[in-house]
């Protein structure tokens, strides 16, 4: 309940902020929302020597979309995509994540880019930015690299990110009109973690399946994306029969732990009876030109 | 005889008085009283449920600038501190000499000039453990080779706590011999936890100077608790004095004594300065008064549709120490209430409870001493009776209620049901839920590939204890209070040994009093929780409080009219016989105009008093029950079940509540909602466990988990009135009724969406997965 | 690695209830530690360890905030509002008029964070409906009422704030 004690800093720039995480050699870390971050230095199962706090850096908090697709700035808040409407339409599966991160009063504070960096398993971004192919873009001291989400993400708690480096935007590619996509999450309670959760992205082109993403939470070391079930529906017709087929295959390719929340053969159910149901969603939602959630 | 708007008597929707501090954020909780030289205690708990101590080194703990004192069992047990009585009559540990006992047990206690140094400190302090094989289940705990838990009892050579059976056990097997059919339930009650918002803690001050003890306290028994830590420090009671200031919900969690509160006294006493202890959430849900934890074996004789005989075998769970707070000579509460609403002429109870390495408890969150148990175990097996007989579960719960006609009914278990009118509450129930038309949705939605279901539990509990040959607890008997002194302006001060933790007692009670006395709510002021200031009492749990409390208000005010009538004969120049009352004043029989209120004899008790008679106008009611109460309702909730993933949604919740005379309406429905919530908390989610090795699932809210606003129901709150005859105020006592009698018909209602099937059990938390491993063993997952 | 000697304090000033409160303070201590010890502001509650049940909640800059999930470092030059901000001029805030005609409390523990919840709320939507105050109070926890009276209350203040009373 007490956190143990640290230096803090309040940059107001982001060289400022990098030549200060420099200094500390990764004993110091970011403090963006803080609302896992805070928890985690409260139970003493982290003890940071520093915390820079990046709250007072201009700029940061864009969200936007200009051509070519959606920038989400380090400072973009849960709450500010829930009440976004540039999250709906083509962007639907990440629409529908916002409302669904925590609750109404963290999302006030916690940040999609923080979501990212942290990478919680349990993290609902994860999987809704993997499913429509988000890049994040990272910044050192040494510069600037963009690097695709999915490799990114590494583990449990872990990402390519050096001590040093702090996640400035994520970055979406314009998946065209012809896209839609939902996310839909098994939680006990609001607040808890997903039971399990899936991210269906769908983008249509003359009637078959261009792209589909789907991807997880929950269900394994890190938000992954079923590329098989991906796979299967790439260029296929979203018939009945070929949703049921792939979301058979997701489930599969999900590595779902038993714990409170369910047993592993509980918990890939729910991962195929979901994408299931959000891949309809998200055809329907490409079909009438951008929407799902 | 309802009182007007001026005075706001009984059945008065009264807004309350107390609200206006709560409201502006000036509540007066434990955590917000500062002593001047106050330090903080913080408790080391420990990681293992079974370990020997091998050793504790402090040192490290101790040099740590802004520490005062690091203090173990050692010291402790050098003051013959280190163990003490519980309200079962085992002992506890307050701080682990030889052993821990359950994951979370405290084993050391810091004491530093704030609470962020008495937590650097607890790092530092070096414990070795030697970990020893962990006893998680009391069916392990009773087997055959299990290790023994509390090596530190003499003569203890088992796990094994107490056996204790209700009910005639030969007249139960005769029934079952002649039984055309026999219906079985075995069912887990899992354990869960009252938690209320605020956690327990204590400000201690041992004052050197003045002599006195004073420790403001989380206390639901403020009085009981002051007896209690006289006998335990041997500080004399007189120099004691417990203030339960505001407190931030209770739910049974804040009637135990912990070690938190001794520690905290101990170490002001021996540093001479105040000490402060507020429990942390963890510290909370791992180590403080869990809840049920019963393993249950029902079974129901029926002869046709009439039920002659009810059976139960349970087993308890109750953790490292036998520290119930039940009345002391109910070894598992009063669950012999399980014949429930019905006229079962025969019943045998059994029940035999087991020590496991897990927190003490089991008697808490709204449960009337195991009554929630015994109502959810009656409920489901007359729910799974008239599955398996092939009737509707409301028709042969009609078929078998006690009838009006029959009260006062003594049940096959010896309580004497004081009134009821149990068909009168389910026709309103199942009139409101369109009942019929309901059961031909769920057939049709069957069909669709839509499952429905509806579930009822019509429960009859017992409170308000009681009568003090029966009920007592570590000998005190429970009595309650009330002193009331009315003031020359004739404005009222009501002192009670109950305490309310958000039940609207500075409402309820001044309510009271208007309707006696006809002083206006608003001039009666009633205080509690000052063992100081207020008579003795057994404090408000197990919802006594308007039944024992609530009567020596009533009492109390009746010998103060007697002595009114005295006064107003003389100030009337009239004879006492001759005087009629009316709300609020004496008159001259057949002369209305010829009168005085209690104001002008509230003022002449110490103006104008006649001869021979005492100034001032006041008197303290002591009231010794003559039985128990016994509310009762009817729940009825409808659920859809979505067939892929198990999660159950309720579309309808109709909650029917009989509590006798209702004091306050709003406060009681503000009850009754409350206690709706928990329950559907502990049907949906609520489950506190363990692994193989005693480690502890639900010791923070990220596994213990409650219901939001969200989550929650609509409730459709309805009532009946049918008043207790023993009662003064003819009330009954609702704190508890729906926590007692909801989880059965959230349970229930899950069921009856699946019985068609052939379901008959999920034990709870009905969680989605749960579910859904039931919907697919009979092949009707998506 | 830091080679002077860390520092672990530091002066902030924050605006509490529209008065400005200079203090130093240690940099972990935690935002609720500050308003109920450094201030003596009681009125905010914590009842529990893991950012779980919103009874800390304030409003930072007029947005609900857990104040045991941020530091007070964090809170320097920004204005807060506590439950003892709800009390102007005129008397009770419409919110607190509310939660007290509709029952919205009972031992009042979670009602400081509640009611600063439901502010905010208002202030962005003066007519919500029952379902959306259910999904603005989902991070505020109520052991005592059932949430039914709290969304009566809600619904109570949002009417009188509407007729500007």
């Amino acid at each position: 309940m007490y956190p143990a004690t640290f230096e803090y800093f309040a940059p107001t720039s982001l060289a400022e902020a990098l030549s200060i995480l420099d200094r500390y050699e990764g004993e110091a870390k970011v403090l963006a929302g803080g609302q896992s971050l805070i928890p985690a230095m409260k139970l003493r199962v982290v003890a940071p020597a520093a915390l820079v706090d990046i709250n007072r850096i201009e700029d940061l908090d864009t969200l936007a979309a200009n051509g070519g697709g959606l920038r989400i700035g380090a400072l973009v808040r849960h709450k500010t995509c829930e009440r976004s409407t540039l999250l709906a339409g083509r962007y639907g599966v990440l629409g529908a994540t916002a409302p669904q991160v925590s609750d109404p009063i963290v999302r006030n504070r916690g940040t999609v880019c923080g979501s990212i960096a942290h990478a919680d398993p349990q993290g609902d971004w994860g999987a809704s930015l993997l499913a429509i192919g988000a890049d994040v873009v990272v910044q050192g001291s040494q510069g600037e690299r963009t690097i695709a989400l999915d490799d990114f993400l590494q583990g449990p708690f872990a990402t390519v990110l050096q001590p040093g480096e702090i996640v400035t935007e994520v970055r979406v590619p314009d998946p065209g009109p012809s896209a839609g996509g939902t996310y839909l999450k098994l939680e006990r309670k609001v607040g808890d973690f997903a039971t399990a959760a899936v991210a269906v992205h769908v983008t249509l082109d003359d009637g078959v399946v261009a792209k589909a993403g789907i991807a997880f939470t929950g269900v394994g070391p890190r938000n992954a994306r079923a590329v098989e079930a991906e796979q299967a529906l790439a260029g296929k017709e979203p018939s009945d029969d070929a949703i049921k087929n792939a979301a058979r295959i997701a489930a599969g390719e999900a590595q779902p732990w038993a714990d409170h929340r369910g047993s592993v053969e509980y918990k890939r159910n729910v991962v195929r009876v979901f994408t299931e149901r959000g891949l309809r969603a998200a055809v329907a939602g490409a079909r009438s030109g951008g929407g799902g959630s | 005889m309802a009182t007007g708007h001026e005075i706001r008597g009984m059945g008065h929707s009264v807004p309350r008085k107390e609200d206006q501090r709560f409201l502006r954020g000036k509540g007066n909780y434990v955590d917000d009283i500062s002593l001047p030289g106050m330090l903080h205690l913080e408790l080391l708990r420990s990681p293992y449920a079974h370990a020997r101590i091998v050793s504790i080194d402090a040192t490290e703990a101790e040099a740590l600038p802004g520490v005062v004192a690091v203090i173990t069992g050692e010291a402790l047990a050098a003051h013959n501190l280190a163990w003490m009585p519980t309200l079962s009559g085992d002992t506890q540990a307050v701080l682990a000499t030889d052993k821990v006992r359950f994951q979370g047990q405290e084993v050391a206690a810091v004491v530093a000039e704030s609470a962020y140094i008495a937590k650097d400190a607890l790092q530092l302090i070096d414990v070795d453990y030697e970990i020893l094989t962990a006893v998680s289940t009391p069916q392990q705990a009773l087997a055959e080779g299990a290790p023994l838990i509390r090596d530190d009892k003499e003569g203890q050579d088992s796990n094994h706590i107490y056996h204790w059976e209700a009910g005639d056990r030969e007249a139960t097997e005769r029934a079952f011999a002649e039984a055309d059919r026999v219906v079985s339930l075995d069912t887990f009650y899992p354990r869960c936890h009252p938690s209320p918002l605020e956690t327990c803690g204590c400000l201690a001050d041992v004052n050197p100077a003045t002599g006195k003890t004073t420790i403001y306290m989380t206390s639901q028994a403020p009085h009981a608790h002051r007896t209690l830590f006289a006998i335990v420090t041997g500080l004399p009671e007189h120099q004691i004095r417990i203030v339960s200031p505001d407190i931030g919900g209770g739910f049974g969690n804040k009637v135990p004594i912990y070690p938190g509160y001794v520690c905290a006294t101990a170490a002001s006493l021996l540093i001479g300065r105040p000490v402060k202890w507020i429990d942390d959430r963890t510290g909370n849900l791992i180590s403080t008064g869990f809840a049920r934890d019963f393993h249950m074996h029902g079974e129901l004789a029926l002869q046709g549709d009439r039920m002659t005989g009810l059976k139960v075998k349970l087993l308890s769970d109750n953790g490292a120490f036998f520290a119930d707070a039940q009345p002391t000579k109910f070894k598992a509460g009063l669950f012999h209430i399980v014949t429930g609403s019905y006229d079962i002429p025969t019943a045998h109870v059994e029940g035999d409870g087991a020590y496991t390495n897990k927190a003490p408890g089991g008697v808490a969150y709204r449960c009337s001493f195991r009554v929630t148990e015994a109502s959810y175990m009656i409920e489901r097996l007359v729910q799974n009776a008239a599955y398996d007989m092939g009737i509707d579960p409301s028709e042969l719960r009609l078929k078998n209620f006690i009838q009006p006609e029959q009260f006062p009914y003594e049940s096959a278990t010896g309580f004497v049901y004081d009134s009821g009118d149990y068909p009168g509450a389910l026709k309103v129930a199942l009139d409101r839920l369109g009942y019929d038309d309901l059961r031909q949705e769920q057939l049709e939605a069957r069909a669709g590939g839509r499952l429905i279901g509806i579930g009822l539990a019509c429960f009859t509990e017992v409170v308000g204890a009681g009568p003090g040959k029966e009920y007592q607890i570590a000998g005190l008997r429970m009595f309650d209070s009330a002193e009331l002194r009315v003031h020359p302006t004739g404005k009222a001060i009501l002192k009670l040994g109950v305490k309310s933790q958000g039940q609207g007692h500075e409402t309820t009670f001044a309510q009271i009093i208007a309707q006696e006395l006809g002083i206006p709510y608003e001039d009666v002021e009633v205080q509690e929780g000052d063992t100081d200031n207020t008579p003795y009492g057994l404090g408000t749990y197990a919802s006594r409080s308007t039944p024992v409390a609530g009567a020596a208000a009533a009492m109390i005010s009746r010998e103060l009219r007697e002595k009114a009538r005295t006064i107003a004969a003389h100030l009337l120049e009239a004879a006492e016989s001759d005087l009629e009352w009316e709300t609020g004043r004496f008159f001259v029989k057949g002369s209305p105009d010829q009168a005085v209120t209690i104001q002008d004899i509230a003022f002449a008790a110490y103006t104008n008093i006649p001869d021979g008679l005492q100034a001032g106008l006041e008197g303290v009611h002591y009231y010794d029950p003559p039985n128990m109460t016994f509310p009762f309702g009817s729940y009825a909730v409808v659920v859809e079940i979505d067939r892929g993933t198990g999660a159950w949604k309720v579309l309808r919740m109709v909650a029917v509540d009989d509590c006798g005379t209702r004091i306050n309406p709003m406060i009681v429905e503000g009850q009754i909602m409350g206690g709706l919530t928990e329950g559907y908390g502990i049907a949906a989610m609520q489950l506190i466990t363990f692994d193989d090795d005693g480690n502890c699932i639900g010791s923070t809210f990220m596994d213990y988990l409650l219901p939001t606003a969200w989550e929650t129901p609509v409730f459709e709150i309805d009532q009946t009135v049918t008043p207790s005859p023993h009662h003064p105020l003819g009330a009954k006592g609702v704190g508890e009724s729906a926590t007692v009698g909801s989880p059965a018909a959230y349970v229930n209602a899950v069921i009856d969406a699946l019985a068609h099937a052939g379901v008959r059990n999920i034990d709870m938390p009905l969680t989605s997965d749960r579910v859904w491993a039931a919907l697919n063993e009979v092949g009707l997952a998506e | 690695m830091a080679i002077e000697a860390p520092v672990v304090t530091r002066t902030i000033t924050v605006t509490v209830n529209g008065k400005a409160r200079t203090a130093e303070v240690e940099n972990r201590l935690l935002l609720v530690h500050f308003l109920r010890e450094t201030l003596a502001l009681t009125g905010t509650h914590i009842g529990c360890d893991t950012t779980s049940c919103g009874a800390c909640t304030v409003l930072l800059d007029g947005v609900p905030v857990k104040s045991c999930t941020a530091f007070a470092v964090q809170a320097d030059g920004m204005s807060i509002r506590t439950v003892e901000g709800l009390l102007g001029d005129a008397g009770l805030h419409p919110i607190q008029q509310g939660f007290h005609e509709e029952h919205g409390l009972q031992c009042g523990f979670c009602t400081p964070g509640m009611m600063l919840t439901a502010v905010a709320l208002l202030e962005e939507n003066p007519d919500p409906s029952d379902e959306e105050i259910r999904w603005a109070i989902s991070g505020n926890v109520c052991r005592c009422t059932g949430y039914q009276n709290i969304v009566k209350a809600v619904h109570n203040a949002a009417a009188r704030m509407r007729e500007g009373s």
